[in-house]
């Protein structure tokens, strides 16, 4: 078979919209009506809590490692202080664009901004292109945030665990978008009215970035660096160990979540940085469903999903071998099983996905 | 030409809640908002052409199941992104207990 193409101007895009894959009718789990409703009602008491939490250990962890500064003492506060911006800003950029974490609208909003400064995301930019992750799950071609392509680009991962693909992308990006232009791919999912937000919200973070690098050369100190950009590469490894398992190795091409996402049990340290996206099926499924309330919608609906893994390192016992293997079978996937209890999926979905 | 439908009872709507009718190849969303004012838009999403009867109704809001865009279903405003375009809104009459949409 032939190499596949996930540019999203290239002919397995093209394909995808041909054939109907693209914004197609995904399987869904059949929950009742007022169950659904109330697992999808808002409110704003546990982001705010998260949030307080969260703004108050980076406040404790920055200032205690300027305090420190340049002493080794420092590093584990850089450490913390690192992985709660260039990794659990990822989970808020991400509940906060759904606009589910908080009920209140402007909190979303102020949260999302917040987050897709850090993570070097461009709020307009990001907005649409996670709207179509959502509309076109792993379809190739369609997708443009596929982490684990096939074959996986391995380099490209590994480097992301300090951040350098996917900020250097983010950081070049913004300069484009600065200089007044969007990339050919931005504008195939930005509508155009909105196309100018993204170059204006570009043209303020270039302000906050040359600020800062005005400021680390008149003290003659990276200091600043560390506070505000950096912590982008050495705090991104929690978000890679967590988001690669989302689809990796399972099949693309498939309109049922359920054989191309993944659930994974975590540690509650990992489930707070990462807002619970580890019950990533059941947030596929049901984007509605604010990120506390996605354990009691696993609860309702395990009986019709594939087992989850349980722990990351069993996600990563899965996962490894499997992108192994797909370095030199790039048609090799993971063949979902579902359990008895759970209503059967198209099998010609996975014939599709060879 | 427009022409009153009887769409369905009161009571098929919880407060607060919206339900989906068809009338001849067209879908429509019929809501009871809060304070017990019925309404009722087009029932597809203006961003993909998703059922808005799965969606979440919340004060005199609708938001989509599909990516969170969210409407004022009494006038059909498109309040936040990935909808950028209005629904098509349609006046509502009671009579006794059944409800009417003007289409
Ligand atoms: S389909 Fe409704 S917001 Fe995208």
């Amino acid at each position: 078979m032939s190499a596949k193409d996930y540019s999203l101007l290239g002919p397995d895009g093209a394909e995808a919209v041909e054939s109907g894959l693209a914004a197609a009718q995904w399987y869904h789990s059949d929950i009742p009506r007022k169950e659904m409703k109330a697992l999808m009602k808002r409110e704003d008491g546990p982001a705010i809590r998260d949030t307080l939490i969260l703004f108050c250990l980076m406040i404790v962890f920055v200032v205690g490692a300027i305090a420190l500064w340049p002493s080794p003492w420092s590093i584990p506060l850089w450490l913390c202080y690192g992985v709660l911006y260039g990794s659990a800003m990822d989970s808020r950029w991400h509940e906060c664009g759904h606009g589910t974490a908080f009920r209140t609208a402007w909190m979303n909003d102020l949260v999302y901004q917040i987050a897709a400064f850090m993570m070097v995301r461009n709020p307009v930019t990001w907005r649409w292109s996670h709207a179509r992750h959502h509309t076109d799950t792993i379809i190739v071609g369609r997708d443009p945030e596929i982490v684990a392509m096939r074959p996986p680009k391995l380099f490209r991962i590994l480097a992301n665990l300090v951040g350098l693909a996917d900020a250097w992308a983010g950081w070049s990006r913004m300069l484009l978008n600065a200089s007044g232009r969007l990339h050919p791919e931005e504008v195939t999912f930005i509508p155009a009215s909105e196309q100018a937000k993204a170059i204006r919200v570009a043209r303020v973070w270039l302000a906050i970035y040359l600020a800062t690098i005005a400021l680390a050369l008149w003290l003659g100190s990276i200091l600043p660096l560390m506070v505000v950009g950096l912590p982008r590469l050495y705090g991104a490894w929690h978000h890679v160990l967590t988001g690669v398992l989302q689809h990796a190795g399972l099949a693309e091409n498939v309109t049922d979540h359920r054989l191309n996402s993944r659930t994974v049990y975590m540690n509650p340290v990992s489930r707070f940085l990462y807002w619970n996206m580890n019950y990533h099926i059941e947030h596929h499924m049901f984007p509605m469903v604010p990120y506390h309330r996605l354990p009691a919608l696993h609860a309702k609906i395990k009986h019709d999903l594939p087992a989850p893994s349980p722990s990351i390192w069993a996600a990563y016992c899965e996962v490894i071998p499997a992108v192994l293997r797909q370095l030199r079978y790039e048609d090799f996937f993971i063949k979902r099983e579902l359990p008895d209890s759970a209503r059967p999926y198209r099998e010609d979905l996975h014939q599709v996905a060879i | 030409m427009t022409e009153w439908i009887d769409a369905c009872a009161k009571d098929d709507i919880d407060p607060e809640d919206l339900i989906r009718f068809d009338h001849q190849g067209r879908s429509f969303a019929i809501y009871r908002s809060p304070d017990d004012a019925f309404y009722c838009t087009d029932g597809l999403c203006t961003h993909e052409q998703v059922h808005l009867a799965d969606g979440l109704v919340m004060d005199h809001v609708i938001e989509c199941p599909k990516h969170n865009g969210q409407f004022d279903y009494r006038s059909g405003e498109a309040l936040r992104a990935p909808v950028c375009e209005n629904l098509n809104t349609y006046t509502v009459k009671m009579e006794g207990e059944r409800i009417w949409i003007l289409i």
